[in-house]
Formats: structure tokens, sequence, C-alpha cells
């Protein structure tokens, strides 16, 4: 029990004093597993869509809706159901913002 | 031979391509304090020269040798078209020529043999030695032949063959395959998980008819299967099975090859005798010898590699990090979870090498598209999140496979072999 709680503050610490870099991170990281299938750098020539560049609220719109099925999906709705909302907002600006 | 920093430099033109990479790929890198760093990744598949590339782009002051036996890449995903015949073997084989020009990695074409942990250095069989400061094992897997009694002597006759490993094991079942006269029966033998790909036995079985439906219509194909049912996209491939090749495929359930003979062409599983004219039998796997050898294959089976989640850095050495199909681990073994492995590794050493704290709750998703004929496929989709108190990826809610196959998915499948390829070659 004693060790439980003890990581369960290591957690909380980490998030409390956690630097914009260690969330820069976290999200850049997260960001990548999408290269797969929407290409290095969210940059596509293929069937599935490229990220990069994309308007910032369209691309938080989409990822919302396909979390609530209001629009087709594919994947995407598995996965959208596995990301947090300010995770689908951060990986907006970090795909908004690539030239 | 000990390859020295200024060796290094010398021979990798690093000065430039550091510079290049500082340009291009390493926009969001914090000020590093790493400069000088070295780290060593063995195996360029899907998870070591994906590793090397984005330890590079998020810090291109770190030194990254990346050592692979291969002077191609060849690729397993795609490799059951090429089965099935929709597919040529040279499109699955891939250079190597960009990855290290685009990124400043020192590639070495060279086989490792062996790892001093103490030292920190790697050692290959030409005699080279390379030091490290955080060493990166992306080895892959090997067959547990010996549990399949028979095996090792029928593939050296060139009559048996597991076509698990792409290259000229696969254009070999398919040159059997295209050998085959119609009414022949083409028996898979797969193995329990956990293995590499468990969904490429039924993928395989989809392709091998599909071409029988075009060329050999009285052809059978029968699939022992060591598993109590279809391991992965089960509803999808049995419907599939049933609307394309309406009784072609047999699938046999709880049957695990024990046995094969290749001079009466017979699989022998606890239960039954079965001919074949063309036997692919898949033996169980587990990680490389060299993860024995250097003492990171440390489950209690001796067969898989026990890592901390967060950095992938082994349990049993530190320093020393281990991804891909070689890990313990409940996520699947696929190219897509190497490929993530590999950045969440990429980007823990980033942050070890500069005094910074790994990020201690990654998240994985994990995608794999099975063809189920020559103009369709179907899905499966799940995010894992790690876990650090139960030391676990916990898998998200919504994740799954989808029940049916379709158009819109083949498509999608395509466009996933070449942007994973680009993500790991250029």
């Amino acid at each position: 029990m004693k060790k439980k709680v003890m990581s369960f503050i290591g957690i909380g610490l980490y998030a409390v004093t956690a630097t914009a870099g260690a969330a820069d991170t976290h999200i850049r990281v997260t960001a990548a597993t999408c290269y797969i299938c929407h290409g290095p750098n969210g940059k596509s020539e293929h069937a599935i869509p490229g990220l990069a560049g994309q308007d910032r609220n369209y691309l938080v719109q989409a990822m919302k809706e396909q979390k609530t099925a209001a629009r087709e999906t594919t994947v995407m709705r598995k996965y959208m159901l596995g990301y947090t909302d300010a995770e689908i907002e951060a990986m907006a600006d970090f795909f908004a913002s690539v030239k | 031979m000990t390859i020295d920093r200024r060796e290094f430099l010398r021979r990798s033109g690093f000065g430039l391509a550091a510079t290049l990479a500082g340009l291009s790929g390493a926009r969001a890198a914090a000020p590093s304090s790493a400069r000088g760093a070295r780290v060593v990744v063995v195996g360029a598949g899907f998870g070591g020269a994906v590793c090397a590339k984005y330890i590079r782009m998020w810090d291109p002051n770190i030194e990254v040798t990346l050592i692979e036996a291969n002077d191609r890449f060849v690729s397993c995903p795609m490799s059951n078209w090429v089965i099935g015949g929709i597919r040529s073997v040279d499109e699955l084989v891939k250079s190597y020529d960009q990855l290290p020009r685009n990124h400043g990695i020192r590639m070495v074409h060279d086989t490792v043999v062996g790892v001093d942990a103490d030292k920190r250095r790697v050692l290959t069989r030409r005699g080279d030695s390379y030091a490290y400061d955080r060493l990166v094992l992306a080895p892959g897997i090997d067959f547990m032949t010996e549990l399949i009694e028979g095996y090792d002597v029928a593939e050296s006759h060139g009559k048996v063959t597991h076509a698990f490993r792409a290259g000229p094991r696969t254009a070999l079942l398919r040159k059997q395959l295209e050998a085959m006269p119609d009414g022949g029966v083409f028996v898979i033998a797969s193995p329990p998980p956990p293995g590499r790909c468990v969904s490429g036995p039924y993928e395989r079985a989809c392709m091998a008819a599909h071409y029988f439906k075009q060329h050999k219509p009285r052809s059978k194909i029968i699939m022992l299967d060591g598993h109590f049912d279809v391991v992965s996209k089960g509803p999808m491939f049995k419907a599939a099975w049933k609307k394309f090749y309406p009784g072609m495929i047999e699938h046999r359930p709880n049957n695990l090859a024990v046995k094969v003979d290749h001079t009466t062409m017979t699989v022998s599983s606890e239960f039954e005798d079965v001919k074949g004219d063309v036997i692919n039998v898949v033996p169980m796997m587990r990680a490389a010898k060299l993860c024995d050898t250097v003492g990171v294959r440390t489950d209690s089976q001796n067969r898989w590699c026990p890592v901390d989640g967060a950095t992938f850095e082994s349990t049993a050495i530190p320093g020393i990090h281990v991804i891909g199909d070689s890990v313990l681990s409940n996520i699947p073994k696929s190219a897509h979870v190497s490929n993530n492995q590999a950045k969440i590794c990429a980007a823990a050493i980033v942050d070890l090498l500069n005094g910074r704290e790994p990020n201690p709750a990654p998240i994985i998703g994990s995608t794999s598209y099975s063809a189920t004929s020559d103009h369709t496929a179907g899905p499966i989709a799940v995010v894992m999140r790690y876990d650090p108190k139960q030391k676990s990826y916990i898998r998200q809610p919504g994740g799954g496979a989808s029940p049916e196959c379709d158009e819109l998915n083949f498509a999608y499948n395509l466009a996933w072999f070449e942007n994973i390829w680009a993500d790991t070659l250029t």
C-alpha cells in the first residue's frame, strides 16, 4: 500500500512540476505516432490524408466529431476514444503549426 | 578495431549532416546538454531504424550509430500480398541510402556478436567495437523450430518454410503455390500468441484463396491453428472467407503443429495428421538470440525481454533498451507497434541523456490492416496508455477490430504501407 501511495504521489508530482518541455515531449511523441498512417511529419501523398498545416479548429472539430461518431470513420473513432480532449487540442496545435 | 569520436566524424560527414538535421528536423528540440553522447542501435527494421532517426531528429547533438546485418531493407508487411500474387517480391525490398544521409546517422553493415555491458561496448563479427552511453537492441525474433520435429530438415530440403521473415522464403512459398496443381491442398500451421503479426496467417489464407479462386478453383486451404480461435480480427476473417471463398478455407483451432515430414508432406498436430501439396509451418517465436547472449532475454520462459514500459530500458541491464518484437509485453508485436515503441524509446533516451525525467505515461497506438482480397481489407486499432503504477500498458476504451472489410480500408492499407516505409527509411 505504501508503495502504491508513493508511486501515486510520484505521478502527481510529475504532473504538477512537469515543465512545458515535458508536456511538449508527450504531445510530440504522441503526434509522431500519427506519422505512421498520415505520413512523416504529418505529410501524406497517399489515400490517408495529411495533417500538416491544416486549420487548427478544423482538426479539433474533425477529431472530436469522430469521438462522438457524428462523423463516419474507420480506425479514427477507435483512436479518438483513447485520447483526452486536451491531447486532441494539443495535437491539433502541433499539426496546424507544421509548415 | 575501436572507432573513436574523431574517426566517427570523419567517416560519417557528421558535421554537415548535423547542420542539415538541425535545420530540418529538430525544430522542436530543447537546448541540449547531451553533446557528444553516443547511442548505438542494433537492427534497422521498423523499430531500430525509426529509433535512430528520431533520436537524431529530437536531439542532433547525440551521435547515433545504426548497425544492421543486411544491406537492404525487406518489408514483412505486404509479404502476404506477394504470396497471393498481387505484388512482386521486389516491391518489398527498399534501400537504406536515404536514412543515414537525411539524419546524420552512421550506418554500419555488420553483425553484432556481443555486448560488454560493463565497458558499454558493442562487438561485431568483423572485430569492430562501438562505445555507447545508451544501447538500443531491435533485433527482431527467432523461430523455435526445435519444437517442431522434422522442421529444420524439411526446410533445408526447400520443402517447407515459415515465410514469416520476408525475403527468399516469401519467394519460395509463392513458387510452391504456383507449382501446386488445381485441386491441391495448402496447409498453413500457425502458432498460438504471443508472436509477430498474429493476423498474418489468416491474411495469408485470404491471399492464397484469392489466387486459387482465379487459377486453381478446386484447391483447398487447411489452417491448423495452435490457438483456440482466430487470434485477431476473427469475425472479419470468417465473414470474408464465407463471402469470397466459400468452402475453400477450413479453420481447425486447437491444433498446434508438432511434427512435419517432408518425405510424405504431412504435418502432425497432437490430434491429427494432415497431408498437403504445399505446407507452410510458422513455428512459435522468441526474442532473437542476441538478446539472450547479451543477457536481456530474462522472462521466466527465456523467450522475451522485460523492459520498463516508459523508457524500454531492460529491467536486467541498465543502459540497454529493447524495442520491437523482442519485448515482453501485452502489446501486439507488429511493425506499427515497433515504430511507436521506437519513438517512445527515442524520446526517453533524449531526455535521459539531457538529465531530464522521461514521460512516465506514454501512449502507444496499435493499428494493423489485413487484406482479404485484391481490393478489400479491414483494420484493427487500439490505443494503450502506460500506467507506471501497474507497470503495464492499459488498453483504452473504444478500440478493437472492424467486423467487416471494404475497399476504403484496402486503399488505407496501401497508404499505410507507403507512409510507414517513408517514416522508417527517409
